[in-house]
């Protein structure tokens, strides 16, 4: 019988069958950070329990942690608390842990590839939905809830129904001034942000097994945003490439093994998906969000639609409220929105890739004087030593960029970066939900390019004729 | 675990579609590390103005709907982080069910496992129960029959997950249950040593 490789994973991890597609299904690796971690550690010490494995389990701090001034004291108390409580867990549980202080330290989903943790076919959980990111290995990989970590930690598996599957395609080569954000901002437009909601999405296409692992990774992440429980990419030479040598890689004889075990993953020939949906390139043009869901996608040379023009009169409802809430009009053209701040980071669009697209803007321009903030946050410690081996930091300070220390930032604001009520955001991220980056800050979704485009100017802008 | 067999409350009317988890419980809120009091912040957009007022008359704080333990959604509730927060928040304001056309799959698990029901109806049945919300008349939900009473009047029928209802009914710790699998997991664990090693250091 044919298998997609969903199906595929999934079977090589069942523990237990418990019927109606409910299993008990084996974890093999878990990352944790500070901020859903404490009530599991909490549970596990309530209920007199251990770590099951102590080596599938790795933590870093990352939400909380400031980007810049690391040497002071942290301004946040209640901050401060989860981050030491993160300490005093991996301490009293013999974790893993990459502390605040490590060159390799940085966003959970961008350090677990980055250490060779993430690996085709193997099962990876975090206490964040964005795990999803990890997918684009051709894991299963998937965010949970603490009492899902507290239960990984416990038993080392999760009693879980198994997804539909569903197949995107996107087919043709990435169009000039596009990225991968661009495709997954087009992928999420077309499903809507419960289109994805029961399902696991393969992701597939000649322009997918175009895109380097760094842009897979970003079409991967957000994945949740179309509901989808995960996103997958089925593993391939650019993946075995990215891995090998890593200081988690299967190492000496264990690499051509774990090769040909990799390789026995991707979908079998006509195997069955419960959906599929296919973008072509015309699809894929510099995409930004108008309102507060990422559904809410235009060109960025439309205009900002009339509630009215939706047909289910609840999306009416919403549409009204969130421009409200952005304080925009529908009928403006996108590129007349001006911003006020403008952050490239979080687990999307933080990696070397993402920066190098994100430089290539500046062509020795500055930003404009009517940006307040235009904060370049690394993904991780090697992500911002990269950059600096290649003057990537120069190239942003020059232009009147901060060049800050790896962290989630301003994605969620828990740490100190954060946008003010009223303020418009071009904001690399995943959410652009009410709120998400500074109590009443107004997010826009942008790849890398389009943040650095808007930063110069003032306003969003077209980066194909820029 | 606190068991879940039936509810009967006058349901809060919150219609709204594609709720995310940021507008159940703000980032800003998850700086905590116990499950408790999230219960004040919840809805924090909804219940405060843009200066932090509490706006009396909002919908969660206005009389019935302050004590009400059902609480009547939109599409896609629950949508966006992983964040357990979320439930630890609506259930703290006292919640024990949640009824809407969808829910996002991450935070109905997150719910099943803290004592709290998500109830998918269509969208038709959901418009009754708004309706029966803003009469400020009570339903029942029973999770042993599937189903949802408006008192002499109509009664609707909804499927939920047979594992979660499993330890809803009998308010199981999961952990405790998966452990009884334990001889399992450990023949899995050898078999797949086998098969990945390099996935085992130790």
């Amino acid at each position: 019988m044919t298998q997609t490789m969903y199906d595929k994973i999934w079977h090589h991890h069942v523990v237990e069958e418990r019927g109606d597609g409910v299993a008990l299904l084996y974890i093999d690796r878990q990352i944790i950070h500070e901020v859903t971690s404490p009530q599991a550690f909490e549970g596990l010490r309530l209920a007199n329990r251990k770590l099951r494995r102590r080596d599938a389990n790795i933590a870093v701090p990352d939400h909380n942690v400031p980007t810049k001034n690391r040497h002071l004291p942290n301004p946040d108390p209640s901050s401060k608390e989860q981050l030491e409580t993160l300490e005093q867990n991996v301490d009293a549980f013999d974790v893993n842990y990459i502390p605040m202080d490590d060159i390799r330290q940085g966003i959970v989903h961008v350090v677990g590839p980055e250490q060779g943790i993430t690996q085709p076919g193997i099962t990876m959980v975090c206490g964040d939905s964005h795990t999803s990111t990890n997918g684009a290995f051709g894991a299963l990989a998937f965010g949970i809830g603490t009492s899902e970590i507290e239960h990984a930690f416990a038993t080392q598996t999760l009693v879980l129904k198994k997804s539909k599957s569903m197949r995107v395609k996107i087919e043709g080569t990435l169009p000039f001034g596009c990225s991968a954000k661009d495709m997954a901002l087009a992928v999420i437009g077309k499903l809507g942000t419960a289109g994805g909601t029961g399902y696991v999405i393969e992701y597939a296409g000649s322009m997918v097994e175009g895109l380097s692992m760094e842009g897979r990774m970003t079409l991967c992440n957000m994945s949740i945003e179309a509901g989808a429980r995960a996103g997958m990419v089925a593993p391939d030479e650019t993946t075995f490439n990215y891995i090998k040598g890593r200081p988690f890689a299967p190492k000496g004889g264990q690499w051509n093994a774990a090769v040909a075990y990799w390789k026995s993953l991707v979908s079998d020939e006509g195997a069955n998906f419960d959906k599929e949906v296919t973008l072509t390139q015309d699809d894929i043009v510099p995409l930004v969000t108008w309102g507060t869901s990422p559904e809410d996608v235009i060109p960025v040379t439309a205009e900002i639609p009339a509630p009215s023009s939706f047909a289910d009169p609840n999306k009416q409802v919403a549409a009204e409220a969130s421009l409200d809430y952005m304080g925009l009009a529908a009928g403006t053209p996108m590129q007349e929105v001006s911003v006020d701040r403008v952050f490239v980071g979080s687990c999307t669009n933080s990696r070397i890739e993402d920066l190098r697209q994100a430089a290539a803007m500046i062509k020795g321009r500055k930003i404009s004087e009517s940006v307040k903030e235009a904060i370049i946050v690394p993904g991780s410690g090697l992500v911002k030593h990269m950059a600096e081996e290649e003057g990537l930091d120069k190239l942003f300070i020059e232009a009147g960029f901060e060049w800050r220390e790896p962290g989630c930032s301003m994605c969620l604001a828990m740490n100190p970066d954060k946008a003010g009520p009223g303020e418009h955001v071009a904001s690399t991220s995943n959410r652009n939900f009410v709120s998400r980056q500074g109590p009443g800050a107004r997010t826009h979704l942008v790849s890398p390019a389009m943040a650095v485009g808007a930063a110069i100017a003032g306003h969003f802008v077209d980066v194909r004729n820029y | 675990m606190k068991a879940f067999k039936t509810v009967t409350s006058i349901p809060t009317p919150f219609p709204r579609v594609n709720v995310d988890t940021d507008v159940i419980i703000q980032g800003q809120f998850l700086k905590t590390i116990k499950r408790t009091g999230l219960g004040v912040h919840a809805f924090n957009s909804i219940r405060y103005d843009r200066e932090g007022n509490h706006i009396p008359d909002n919908i969660f704080d206005r009389v019935p709907y302050n004590s009400a333990s059902i609480l009547v959604a939109g599409d896609n509730f629950g949508c966006g982080s992983s964040r357990e927060h979320a439930p630890w928040a609506i259930g703290d304001m006292g919640y024990r069910c949640v009824i809407a056309p969808s829910f996002a799959d991450i935070f109905a698990g997150n719910c099943a496992k803290n004592g709290i029901v998500t109830v998918c109806l269509p969208q038709e049945q959901i418009d009754i129960l708004v309706a029966e919300g803003q009469a400020e008349r009570e339903i029942t939900v029973d999770l042993e029959e599937k189903t949802v009473t408006i008192e002499g009047d109509k009664q609707f029928s909804f499927d939920y997950n047979a594992v979660h209802r499993h330890m809803l009914l009998n308010g199981l710790d999961e952990i405790g249950q998966t452990l009884q699998s334990d001889a399992a997991i450990t023949a899995y664990e050898n078999e797949r040593r086998l098969v990945t090693p390099w996935l085992f250091s130790e």
